[in-house]
């Protein structure tokens, strides 16, 4: 079994694809961050991670691919559980997308760095170069494979960072804030990229109206558990569940106006 | 400075001498420079091949002369140094124009402008026929540690960035009336300084997140790997062969 | 000081470039023991080093202002062994005459041995342990660790110029006499090491009061502050992975200082410390310029040494035009003054007496203004 074999199926095909049962968490100082969290994820699901600054998020996320280590609870991923041993395998499966592009693309070309995971896990040759055109294709990239990072937009550089992640064929793909500092029209490109992914995705963001846009499922995480859990309009329409935890609507923006995807 | 991937000595194209693999023409021009400094001063007509060599290898990368003679300019300080040798030498004096020149001192400034001015030619010939990333992976073929070559490479995708943060920093104190203008003002520029390196730092430790997150366990895999057949390594040599025999002819005669 | 090709024999180059790469295996093993994994699996050396040359490399761009359209920049030896520690000083310093040499031509490649040598491994390993050395004597204060980075930056750039003089005396090509070369440069690079001194004092003290946990050199200093001062710390910095939230506290109190640094006075100093600083201070200062006075008083030929002297300056000038690490702090009136033999040790001595108490006074200053500062001090001091 090599660790790249996409989606081996004897699991994944039932199991869902991201299962997080009484998850807490102290850091090493002792400020406690998570307080037993409960999420389940089908496959196939797109849901917003929402919840104020502090709320815990990024705690929560470090912890789908081990980078934190579970002080109690449990997290799973298409049924393999997040633990040391299974370590290499739950990071090709949990693809996560950093909120800034320019820690995400370290490697000095565009391609360099969209093989970067995949040849970690020990593709090599035409194999590797077709993981990376592919990727590339997903995110309307393909033309800029042999560019530096940096010299592309940032619009441009957060696309190429979703590349890097899908190049790993991940069961699931974790966005950190997404929409933040895109111009509208990189905002848009970026939603139809991740609409067009047949991908489980769990998107952390403060941005309500992009939540409403992509996801059908929202949960807020408040106080370190998850506070709410249900269809992401009838989240945003529940004033006073809002206001217990910090959430507001842009300026003018009315949820029950919006047409919202199933 | 620090322009990245496409850096400004980089001149693109596709002659022969781009086409070579890296680790080859590092290897070659690391030697021709070993011999050039190792050739004895007196002989001044060995210095005049060793430049016409590298007006060859000039030509066969197709690069316009002006190009690297104006790259040349780099090396200009240091010879205004090298002017001043024979003032300051010490050894029996020779009397020009009604200066006291020294004549070791004529020798020592020949020497090092000579070996200078050919030391950087060759590293402006190096670098304006190999782009960055290749000249770090050739690097790595001559077995300088990967690790190094890692840090390197992260030398050099993050030196803009920073460079960048670093301008913004001072356009935010400019916005704020804020102008350096002596000593007074350098604790807010070294309070910037500290929170540049705060920023790297931890930029550093986000970038580790991000690696680990796509598998990195401490190896960047070599994904493209170049290598040099017996033809290319044969050309490469060429310029320090014949540099080698003209130093050789240099000690002899 | 980058020096070029044909400077220094081929012999010698090729010694010293061993050297240089035994010292680079050395500080690769000794960088992963410094930027030791945090149990998060991994190597964080590499990206983590990286960053770091990345840092001083943008450092040294960063103009300090002297007098009249003269600026000077940072070396950055000194202060990437106090932030990072010595073996990963020391590698990113390499790192960064590296590229320096290989993609600018600054600095030969024949010469790279001994630019790392005297500009990587001197500075930060000199640096390193008489920084290690005055913490350990000093007071366990904050206000020391900005003294021993001061001291330690100072003494740390004339040894390289005196390293650089005995490369010089075993295989240097030009005809001038060691004697001659140790003057000039050591005298010059004392005046830099001021500079770089005050730079690097002031901004080891701008990472300390934010980040105190990310200067190398006084974590074992910082041990005992940490369970104090804990609860001012958490919300600034809220766990592990901190980076977002530190990262925007760095600029603030960076914009703080802009807009609070020359008001109000400074309470109450602790007065020992102070006169430490001076004692300190005094003493390198004095170990410094009595090498110069001695050399200075032994090649007394006059007319010469402004040739020289003026020579090595111009040397130290290119760096300055070609962005390189190595630029002259020396501003030329200084330059002039110090020709005549003798007096040199003595405007060393004046100078260093005069900037150190400078910068000390506006340091002091400084921190009794800036609040966070001032919050950790208290329970200090009890």
């Amino acid at each position: 079994m090599t660790p790249m074999d996409p989606m081996s199926p004897h699991d994944s095909t039932t199991a869902p694809s991201l299962e997080v049962a009484g998850l807490a968490y102290a850091y090493p100082d002792g400020h406690q961050a998570l307080f037993g969290v409960d999420l389940t994820v089908a496959r196939g699901e797109r849901v917003a991670l929402l919840g104020p600054n502090g709320a815990g998020k990024t705690t929560l996320v470090l912890h789908l691919n081990g980078i934190l280590e579970a002080g109690a609870g449990s997290v799973a991923v298409a049924g393999l559980p997040v633990a040391k041993r299974n370590l290499a395998e739950i990071r090709r499966r949990v693809g996560i997308v950093f909120q800034d592009p320019d820690d995400q693309l370290f490697m000095p070309t565009v391609r360099e760095d969209v093989a970067f995971g995949p040849a970690a896990a020990g593709l090599r040759g035409a194999e590797l170069e077709e993981r990376v055109t592919e990727a590339l294709d997903r995110v309307g990239m393909a033309g800029f494979a042999d560019r530096p990072p940096h010299h592309l937009s940032f619009g441009q550089r957060r696309r190429v960072a979703v590349a890097t992640v899908l190049a790993m064929r991940p069961e699931i793909l974790v966005l950190d804030e997404p929409s933040s500092n895109l111009d509208p029209a990189s905002r848009r490109e970026l939603a139809d990229v991740l609409r067009s992914l047949d991908v489980t995705v769990l998107m952390v963001t403060h941005d309500l109206p992009y939540a409403l846009e992509l996801c059908p499922r929202s949960v807020v995480l408040s106080g370190g558990v998850i506070a709410a859990d249900g269809r992401t309009q009838d989240l945003l329409c529940d004033a006073d569940l809002m206001a217990a935890h910090r959430l507001e609507l842009p300026f003018g923006f009315d949820p029950r106006s919006v047409t919202a995807p199933v | 400075m620090g322009a990245g991937h496409s850096h400004k000595l980089y001149r693109h194209g596709h002659s022969p001498v781009h086409a070579l693999p890296a680790h080859c023409k590092i290897a070659a021009v690391f030697a021709f420079v070993l011999i050039v400094v190792s050739t004895p001063r007196e002989a001044v007509w060995a210095f005049g091949l060793y430049a016409v060599l590298l007006a060859a290898v000039t030509v066969a990368a197709r690069l316009p002369a002006g190009f690297v003679l104006k790259r040349l300019l780099i090396e200009v300080p240091f010879v205004a140094f090298a002017l001043l040798m024979p003032f300051v030498a010490e050894g029996p004096r020779l009397h020009v124009l009604g200066m006291s020149l020294s004549e070791s001192g004529l020798w020592g400034a020949w020497n090092i402008l000579a070996k200078g001015t050919l030391g950087v030619a060759a590293s402006v010939l190096l670098a304006a026929t190999t782009e960055l990333r290749n000249l770090l992976l050739g690097l790595q073929r001559l077995k300088m540690p990967p690790l190094l070559v890692q840090i390197a490479s992260f030398m050099i995708r993050y030196g803009d960035v920073i460079t960048d943060e670093m301008r913004r920093m001072r356009i935010a104190r400019v916005s704020r009336g804020f102008e350096a203008r002596g000593v007074r003002h350098w604790g807010v520029l070294a309070k910037s300084a500290g929170a540049l390196f705060i920023r790297s730092y931890e930029r550093g430790e986000r970038v580790h997140l991000a690696m680990v997150s796509r598998g990195y366990a401490g190896t960047v895999p070599v994904t493209d790997e170049v290598t040099a057949d017996r033809a290319q390594w044969t050309s490469a040599a060429a310029l320090p062969l014949a540099a080698l025999a003209v130093c050789l002819l240099g000690w002899t005669l | 000081m980058h020096v070029p090709d044909g400077f220094i024999n081929a012999p010698v180059s090729v010694a010293t470039g061993a050297v240089a790469a035994a010292a680079v295996a050395v500080s690769l093993r000794g960088a992963r023991r410094e930027l030791g994994g945090d149990g998060l699996g991994g190597e964080r050396t590499a990206p983590l080093a990286g960053l770091v040359a990345a840092f001083i490399f943008a450092v040294q761009m960063l103009n300090f202002p002297v007098a009249a359209g003269t600026s000077g920049h940072l070396l950055g030896g000194a202060l990437a062994a106090i932030l990072v520690g010595p073996y990963t000083g020391v590698l990113c310093v390499s790192v960064v005459l590296l590229m320096q040499g290989v993609l600018f031509a600054d600095g030969g490649l024949t010469a790279l041995g001994v630019n790392i040598t005297d500009m990587a491994i001197t500075t930060t390993v000199v640096a390193y342990l008489l920084f290690r050395g005055l913490v350990k004597v000093l007071p366990r204060k904050r206000r020391s660790i900005t003294v021993a980075s001061f001291v330690s930056a100072l003494v740390s750039v004339p040894a390289a110029a005196l390293v650089f003089t005995l490369i010089y005396a075993l295989g240097g090509t030009a005809d001038v006499s060691t004697g001659k070369v140790l003057t000039a440069m050591v005298g010059v690079h004392v005046l830099i090491g001021i500079g770089e001194a005050a730079i690097t004092a002031l901004t080891v003290g701008a990472v300390i009061a934010v980040r105190p946990d990310l200067v190398y050199g006084a974590r074992g200093l910082s041990k005992p502050l940490e369970l104090k001062v804990a609860p001012v710390a958490v919300p600034a910095a809220p766990g592990a992975p901190r980076t977002e939230p530190a990262a925007a506290a760095a600029p603030a109190a960076a914009s703080e200082a802009a807009e609070a640094e020359p008001k109000s006075p400074a309470p109450a100093a602790a007065p020992r410390s102070t006169k430490r600083v001076w004692l300190a201070g005094v003493a390198a200062a004095l170990v410094c310029a009595g090498g110069i006075s001695y050399y200075a008083s032994a090649s007394p030929d006059g007319l010469e040494k402004v040739a020289h002297d003026q020579g090595i300056d111009k040397q130290e000038k290119d760096h300055a035009a070609k962005d390189s690490p190595l630029a002259d702090y020396s501003v030329k009136d200084i330059t002039d003054a110090r020709l005549s033999g003798g007096l040199a040790g003595v405007i060393g001595v004046g100078a260093t007496l005069a900037v150190g108490s400078g910068v000390f006074f506006v340091v002091r200053r400084r921190r009794d203004t800036d609040p966070a500062v001032t919050d950790e001090r208290t329970p200090e001091r009890v």
